[in-house]
């Protein structure tokens, strides 16, 4: 019926190199999380609006914290802050593509899924870096001063730091099977936020609030990414929250991927 | 099976000829009590276009399923170019066009093309299957804002990027207007004509009959035909005449011209036949038949004889 013009034996197909990890796939999802203005506001304007407001032109501002003023104090918990909605709103991008059946088709691709989590990881992780960027940036020019070094630590620290939400948002993007995860997960994070100490100093609280905050995933964090600047010690409780929610994090996430790739 | 296609293989691919393109042998899926696939053996060469027809819950999705290592089977294997089906996936050999979702809305058409070529070892160029599906013209329209049918075409230009040797679709034209239906079929047809293996599951006949070279029938899970759509679609021609008529002479009615079987239920008869004019002519003319209905044996109907008959022999 008719003449064939493909010649398939001549063609020597290959599987791709790193599960199909590449630079093009980052860019393009990097594109789609910056297109998304709800992300954008969440994760990068609204942390320099709180800035904003809480920490610049008050009494206060000026105070010192320790190696810098209480700006500069405000300015690391709202970094903080945009970090974490950042990298659980990237992570918590599974939750969406799986409920678009976006998975599924990547399952018709070299792409493992060891490649694919590795990537929203990636973009997620790079979000909460901008946000953190933007947010010194507005600090810096707002009159937030800590010693040089201190810019540097803090701020590396916050953006390490919120890979353990990059994990909790993987977790919860493989747990709540819908497209409106981040309407679910926000007012979460908010309230973790508020336990973890990030708005309001949690000394001004009652003793029993105190002793409930200090096991929420927060406040060892924030804890943590402030001492450069107090310049005092965390304390071992703080560092025990962080490891204690990391593992809790790191071992769902990956429970809840191995259930999902064996479930063919 | 008759093949019409003449499939021309290079020196160099003499093993692409003797390795089917599937290979299945003795496939069962359950879902709980659910026994969805039931013992599927198929082998399809390389160049063939088959249509999977079956009615819905017949248990073609989850065969196209396993054929993509979508998901695995409880028994039996699955080969496609005798390889795992996720090999045959990374290696590009394999590549389908699902029937919803799959697609982000956020990205362009052209995006969603270029991310997908990023994955593999090799692929067309983006240009040429924008070209090839249709599509060029809406390269940097949002996928959202994409109608169904131009969705369903960026799948198939999606599956075109590694150039597969074995293309599979899954119901494709689900929800397509007949415009729509009919210039999706051809892009398909066209491709097809190059020598690409073409696997479609639908539960329209029709789209089976203008499309496919061989058709197998499956139902609860088995397959109940295998042959030319010309064979399949005289399976399923015919009427059936139901009448109310105690005492039917069975035997009168079996001599009618075109009557393939005769049914008596209690007081009601059931003929079927293809000259369903000639049964109804005669039931009104010498027997005292009435409250007659005449119903067209659909799909469903064959398939139903089809599997009660294989469960006879």
């Amino acid at each position: 019926m008719t003449t064939v013009d493909r010649v398939p034996g001549q063609r020597q197909r290959t599987v791709p190199p790193f599960g199909g990890f590449n630079a093009t796939l980052v860019r393009l999802e990097l594109r789609r999380m910056l297109r998304n203005r709800r992300t954008v506001i969440f994760s990068v304007v609204m942390p320099v609006v709180f800035f904003l407001l809480f920490g610049t032109g008050k009494s206060y501002s000026d105070e010192s914290a320790g190696r810098g003023n209480v700006a500069a104090f405000i300015m690391v918990s709202m970094a903080l802050y945009g970090a974490m909605l950042s990298t659980t709103g990237g992570g918590a991008m599974v939750a969406v593509e799986r409920s678009q059946g976006w998975s599924r088709q990547l399952r018709l691709t070299p792409l493992t899924s060891t490649a694919y989590i590795a990537v929203k990881v990636l973009v997620a992780m790079l979000l909460g870096g901008l946000s953190v960027v933007v947010t010194y940036t507005a600090g810096a020019l707002t009159g937030a001063h800590m010693d040089t070094s201190v810019w540097v630590v803090t701020g590396l620290a916050v953006w390490v730091g919120s890979l353990v939400f990059a994990a909790f948002g993987v977790f919860m993007g493989y747990l709540l099977p819908s497209e409106n995860v981040m309407q679910i997960l926000g007012p979460g994070l908010a309230l973790f936020a508020f336990l973890g100490g990030l708005f309001l100093p949690l000394d001004q609280m009652g003793s029993t609030f105190r002793a409930i905050a200090h096991l929420t995933p927060m406040y060892g964090l924030n804890e943590v990414v402030h001492a450069p600047l107090t310049g005092e010690s965390p304390g071992w409780a703080a560092v025990l929250n962080v490891a204690v929610w990391l593992a809790v994090f790191v071992g769902g996430a990956v429970w809840r991927f191995g259930r999902d790739t064996a479930r063919v | 099976m008759t093949q019409t296609r003449t499939v021309r293989r290079p020196a160099g691919g003499a093993d692409a000829e003797t390795v089917p393109a599937i290979e299945l042998a003795g496939l069962t899926k359950s879902f709980g009590a659910v026994r969805a696939v039931r013992g599927i053996d198929l082998t399809i060469a390389p160049g063939e276009v088959v249509a999977f027809l079956g009615p819905n819950g017949a248990g073609k999705t989850t065969t196209v399923d396993m054929v993509l290592g979508l998901s695995r089977p409880d028994e039996g294997s699955v080969r496609v170019h005798g390889m795992e089906p996720g090999s045959a996936v990374r290696r590009g050999l394999v590549a389908a066009v699902m029937q919803t979702g799959g697609l982000l809305k956020d990205l362009t058409v052209e995006e969603t093309l270029r991310l997908t070529a990023s994955l593999f070892a090799d692929t067309r160029p983006i240009g040429e299957v924008l070209e090839r599906a249709g599509i060029a013209d809406i390269a940097d329209r949002r996928v959202g804002k994409c109608s169904g049918g131009q969705q369903q075409r960026l799948r198939f230009a999606m599956a075109l990027l590694p150039d597969p040797e074995l293309l599979v679709l899954d119901e494709p034209t689900t929800g397509m207007d007949v415009g729509g239906r009919r210039d999706f079929w051809a892009a398909i047809r066209e491709d097809a004509s190059r020598g690409r293996t073409v696997v479609f599951a639908t539960h329209y006949l029709e789209e089976a009959d203008a499309y496919a070279d061989r058709v197998v029938l499956v139902s609860h899970g088995r397959v109940v035909a295998d042959g030319t759509a010309a064979e399949v679609k005289s399976l399923v021609s015919g009427r059936t005449v139901r009448a109310t008529l105690p005492d039917a002479d069975v035997f009168a009615l079996q001599s009618i011209p075109g009557v393939e079987s005769v049914e008596v239920r209690g007081d009601s008869v059931l003929v079927s036949s293809t000259d369903s004019d000639a049964v109804l002519r005669h039931l009104l003319a010498r027997t005292a038949a009435h409250d007659l209905e005449v119903t067209t044996r659909g799909l469903e109907d064959a398939f139903i004889s089809l599997t009660s008959e294989g469960a006879q022999s």
